[in-house]
């Protein structure tokens, strides 16, 4: 199987405090990985660093088998929904064209190609009908489709989404995870998000991060694993079989 | 009324009040949707430096006036981007040293500097034809820019971290943004001088968002407001004989102010 992240020993520090420690990390093409953790725990940091945002204070990274600063246009990348100013000026057709710009020099107006893709993405994520309309005037769930779309107009091999329910409401929240799965089909997908219940549900694989990274390639976490990585015992709800992420115990 | 125009100053005046409008109403778009106003501020009062120098090296103050106001942009954007101090502070410390700067360079100055008030203030009735044709070169450059990096800064407005991984050079376009506003706010100084500066690029440009939510329309409408209203300032500050860049300022602010209040009541009635 194709390596698409590969992280190895990487340590961050923000002066005296050590953000990451000593992560290890591979991804596989195809994988479906959500990565819980407490606020704080460095989560929006791991990804920062896998696009290479952020540099390591030591460690290898390598992003589809290079330097995330030369591979990181592949990959398409959703930042987390409070980022974002949403009274901006800016159209749905316009958001996800954005997502056309690698390799366009100034004065270049998008192709057919380009206008093909973004229909194409907007189409996938039901939000075609909504080109026109301006970002301020749409739901939260609308907002985030848009913004996948926009990270799919590239044909992404890699799928990157920083707390992609914030916003979304629970109805909507479940559409937008079938979304994933079936988007899941063709590409890898990291997902990183506080809400335990709905990661355990859609994922393949879970990793916990809170400082140190705890995974084993698997979608079981032991008890223990949670426990270190929130400091303390943590009820978790098990979902019956087909989505446990806790091991019969 | 159109007798005042018979005066070549007047003339002039109505020129400069519609080529300031057209920059201040393409960059104005950009500090308020980028929310980047203080920092605008911080450009244009750190640019009293450049003035001072110019005059203490005897030259036109306009000449000493591009290059810094220029430079403080660029070190502006890459202190507030680059260090860990807030953007807020670095804004606030820049802003008083280029004063600072300015200051010192004039008190050095042998004599009187004789139209400090025009920058500070500024005086549309002062500038002169060659001043004219610096701010249709400056116009020009800025609307060329703006139209071919217009993808560009829309991307590094809305979305930084995106457009980084995309592959958008965005740290240079966002001190290029700063630079055009650098350019935009030595257009603006003999409207409305250095300290007004800030009321003219956010006021036309924050009412034409209430008007439309798309971003070439709300640099069309602004410039309209801005062309509009920096006339009727201009006119009524000939009528009673009060300086025109602070009666400038005045119309935009009483506009902006019952717009607003009007809006508020026309909701709650509706509501």
């Amino acid at each position: 199987m194709t390596k698409i992240i590969e992280l190895q020993n990487v340590w961050v520090k923000y002066g005296d405090v050590t953000i990451l420690e000593d992560i290890n990390l591979t991804v596989y093409d195809k994988d479906f990985l959500g990565i819980i953790g407490p606020n704080g725990g460095g989560k929006s940091t791991l990804l920062k660093v896998i696009l290479g945002l952020i540099t390591p204070d030591k460690g290898i990274v390598k992003l589809l088998g290079d330097k995330p600063e030369k591979t990181r246009r592949y990959v398409g990348y959703v930042p987390q929904y409070i980022s974002f100013n949403f009274t901006f000026p800016i159209s749905v057709w316009e958001v996800v064209l954005m997502g056309r710009m690698n390799n366009m020099g100034p004065l270049k107006k998008y192709s057919e190609k380009d206008k093909q893709a973004a229909q194409e993405a907007l189409t996938k994520v039901k939000m075609l009908e909504y080109k026109d309309r301006q970002i301020s005037e749409l739901s939260g769930g609308q907002r985030q489709r848009v913004l996948i779309a926009r990270s799919l107009v590239i044909g992404p091999k890699l799928l990157i989404l920083d707390e992609p329910a914030t916003g979304v409401d629970a109805v909507m929240q479940k559409e937008f995870y079938e979304l994933l799965r079936e988007l899941k089909q063709h590409i890898a997908i990291i997902m990183v998000s506080h809400d335990i219940s709905a990661v355990s549900i859609y994922v393949d694989k879970v990793a916990c991060l809170n400082r140190k990274l705890y995974y084993h390639s698997s979608k079981e976490l032991s008890p223990e694993d949670i426990e270190a990585a929130y400091m303390c015992p943590v009820e978790i709800l098990a979902h019956g079989t087909p989505h446990r992420v806790l091991k019969t115990h | 009324m159109l007798e005042i125009l018979q005066y070549d100053f007047m003339r002039n005046a109505f020129l400069t009040a519609i080529l300031a409008s057209i920059a201040c109403g393409i960059i104005g778009v950009y500090v308020v949707v980028k929310k980047i106003a203080s920092l605008t501020g911080g450009i244009s009062h750190a640019s009293f430096g450049g003035i001072g120098l110019g005059y203490f090296l005897g030259t036109n103050p306009l000449y000493g006036l591009i290059p810094f106001s220029l430079l403080s942009a660029v070190i502006m954007g890459l202190v507030s981007r680059r260090s860990k101090v807030s953007e807020d502070t670095a804004t606030s410390i820049l802003w008083s040293l280029g004063m600072a700067l300015g200051i010192i360079f004039i008190s050095m100055t042998p004599g009187y500097a004789p139209d400090l008030m025009t920058y500070l203030f500024g005086n549309i009735l002062t500038v002169s034809t060659s001043d004219l044709h610096i701010m249709i070169a400056l116009n020009a450059l800025i609307v060329i820019i703006v139209y071919a990096l217009y993808k560009e800064f829309m991307a590094v407005c809305f979305d930084e971290e995106f457009a980084l991984v995309i592959g958008v050079a965005v740290e240079r376009i966002y001190l290029l943004l700063l630079c055009l506003i650098a350019l935009t706010i030595v257009l603006l100084i003999k409207v409305v001088g250095i300290i007004l500066i800030i009321a003219l690029l956010t006021m036309p440009a924050s009412l034409s968002a209430h008007y439309t939510h798309n971003l070439r329309n709300m640099m069309y409408l602004s410039i309209c407001f801005g062309a509009v209203f920096s006339i009727m300032g201009l006119i009524l500050s000939y009528t009673l004989d009060i300086p025109s860049g602070a009666t400038i300022i005045l119309v935009m602010s009483a506009v902006y102010s019952i717009h607003f209040i009007y809006d508020g009541i026309r909701k709650k009635v509706h509501a």
